[in-house]
């Protein structure tokens, strides 16, 4: 029982990280329709960014808001100046997920330019190796920190979302773009800020990755792939849905390495996409978007 | 005045005497081009041509069917690996090709069943998983891609004291030929058309009585069909394969390929696959620049020419056709 208490620990630490890409994720398509597939390497930059500032003396209060700020403008520019472009000369949904694996490719060399292949460490405040022992069970600070960061994120995302008028204008958004118009909501700004709020959210994932695993240009890209299929399993378009998809990926890898064998973890998340989409399309907590012909 | 009179005059493929004496010269010049040009060049032609075959299949899918695949390096690696076992048991060549592009076919059409029910980017999440499947399952079976060491292809003899990347470059220029004139067929029938008008809007398309089981299924098929064998062509190139080769970055290189080159044109994957393979050529020493210029050049491509490098040569035709009355 301690065993699997444990597993599970470790399982939601990772799942609160996969959830953490999920919500920007499902930010963006919820609001745009848009599968962002330069989420993992728009957050790689920032999080080197944020590698660079404390490489060079600055403390973590400085380098956290300064990477956010980054990976935040550049999908703001992405969208104000590419994507607002094609959509006005009628680029497909098919086009509009093409143009942001544009974005991934040219951040991915850039990424490659700035810092170079090799992996580096990452330098972080919190450790792994600092363990505490609560009850049965161990905790070491770097998974306590992400699980609070995480939890934290996701709190001020859903007062963001309900509690605001800017949040409520976002679901108006994401609801019924012509409608929002009408009503006088200023909606091109509106889905940048959710475009800018979810690759923050994105860097936000990496510089707690980045302690986990090593630091290199491809780095994002598995955690990115669970993160895909996390927010399938909670649905495509429902930011709970999310986080719950997040944990329980994130749990259920972390079980199925520990009782099934360790190859199956990593295929997990793949074969949890194909059943989801093959009996439940639209996710454990999501609705699918009506279309007419 | 240009007319044309008769469907069979709408469907040859080139119709006035001038074209078809340009196109006759380029593939003449096409073909003999190995017997002067240095060795890396015929290889990398030699790859053009295989990648060629590939691509059309992904344009056949998402440029004409409109269902987003992320998968193909699945097909491919599916491809690859059924070539170079059936190789090495002692196929001939043609057979194993064959064999390869139906292996691949049929893991298509099996994979196609998802597609009847999902769209959009449901549809590239879940062929992006079959991908990354397909390759984790080759990365950890040692029985299929051959353990650590990697599985070593038979070479290719050629017949008649002819050099072997001349003889391979020959092979791959005929192959690809055919299945280039395959493809046109294809696109220009019933088919192709139906192709079409899933993509424009399914649920129109089926009212019109085409049927979208069938057509969706059969996409897919062909599709992988083309990736399969572009599979066999690489493997047989390589000489030596590993799992490495078939990881997700490859179904990249097809959709920037499929983009560049023009979404819905079988010329224009010719020249998506020829980008495809040149920007690495010549920009090899920076390797960081390569991503750098295939994600500018699909934003550009994008915003300000949908219709890609096809798109473009379309134009400077048209520009030509009226030239000095403008």
């Amino acid at each position: 029982m301690d065993r699997f208490l444990q597993y599970a620990l470790t399982g939601l630490s990772a799942g609160s990280l996969y959830a953490l890409v999920a919500l920007g994720l499902v930010l963006i398509y919820r609001s745009t329709r848009v599968l962002n597939f330069a989420h993992a390497d728009v957050a790689t930059f920032g999080t080197f960014v944020a590698f660079s500032l404390l490489v060079g003396g600055r403390s973590l209060w400085v380098a956290l808001p300064l990477a956010l700020l980054t990976g935040a403008a550049i999908a703001v520019v992405f969208y104000f100046g590419v994507l607002l472009k094609a959509q006005r000369q009628g680029a497909t949904q098919l086009g509009q997920i093409i143009l942001t694996l544009g974005l991934a490719l040219i951040f991915q060399g850039v990424t490659l330019y700035g810092w170079g292949a090799e992996p580096d460490r990452f330098p972080f405040p919190l450790s792994d190796s600092k363990v505490w022992k609560v009850g049965p069970l161990y905790v070491n600070e770097l998974s306590v920190g992400t699980l609070a960061a995480a939890a934290a994120a996701s709190l001020l995302l859903y007062l963001l979302t309900q509690k605001t008028r800017l949040g409520i204008a976002m679901r108006a958004t994401s609801e019924n773009l012509q409608a929002a118009q009408t009503l006088g909501i200023p909606t091109r700004q509106v889905l940048a800020f959710s475009w800018g709020t979810a690759s923050a959210l994105g860097v936000l994932a990496g510089v707690f990755l980045a302690p986990v695993l090593l630091l290199d240009p491809f780095f994002m890209l598995d955690p990115f792939y669970k993160a895909l299929a996390a927010a399938v399993l909670g649905g495509l378009n429902s930011l709970p849905g999310a986080v719950v998809g997040g944990l329980v990926l994130g749990v259920a890898e972390s079980l199925a390495g520990a009782y099934v064998a360790v190859e199956f973890k990593n295929s997990l998340a793949f074969v949890l996409i194909v059943v989801v989409l093959l009996f439940r399309p639209e996710g454990l907590l999501g609705r699918e978007f009506q279309e007419r012909v | 005045m240009d007319l044309v009179e008769t469907y069979r005059e709408e469907l040859r493929f080139v119709r006035k005497p001038i074209p078809r004496a340009l196109l006759l010269l380029l593939l003449a010049a096409l073909a003999l081009l190995p017997l002067q040009a240095s060795s890396a060049w015929i290889s990398r032609a030699s790859l053009v041509w295989a990648l060629s075959v590939g691509v059309i299949g992904q344009n056949l899918l998402i440029g004409y069917a409109g269902q987003i695949s992320f998968g193909q390096a699945g097909f491919l690696a599916i491809g690859a690996y059924a070539f170079s076992h059936l190789r090495i048991v002692g196929w001939p060549f043609s057979l194993s090709l064959l064999a390869a592009g139906s292996a691949a076919g049929v893991a298509g059409w099996l994979v196609g069943f998802p597609s009847l029910r999902l769209k959009g980017p449901y549809l590239a999440i879940a062929t992006l998983g079959f991908g990354t499947a397909v390759y984790q399952i080759f990365a950890n079976s040692e029985v299929l891609s051959g353990g650590r060491m990697g599985l070593a292809v038979p070479e290719l003899e050629p017949p008649f004291g002819l050099s072997r990347e001349i003889w391979l470059y020959w092979v791959y220029f005929v192959i690809f030929l055919l299945f280039t004139a395959l493809a046109y067929n294809l696109v220009s029938s019933y088919v192709g058309r139906a192709f079409v008008a899933i993509r424009d809007s399914d649920i129109a398309a089926e009212a019109m009585g085409v049927s979208l089981t069938r057509y969706k299924l059969l996409a897919f098929a062909v599709s992988s069909f083309y990736t399969g064998v572009h599979g066999a062509l690489l493997a047989q190139y390589l000489g030596h394969l590993e799992p490495q080769a078939f990881n997700i970055t490859e179904s990249l290189n097809f959709f920037v390929a499929a983009i560049v080159g023009g979404l819905a044109s079988v010329e224009g994957s010719v020249l998506g696959a020829a980008f495809v393979i040149l920007v690495p050529a010549l920009f090899g020493d920076f390797r960081w620049l390569v991503p750098v210029l295939f994600g500018a050049t699909i934003l550009v491509v994008l915003v300000f020419e949908p219709l890609g490098l096809a798109g473009a040569w379309l134009k400077t035709r048209l520009y030509f056709r009226l030239w000095p009355f403008r």
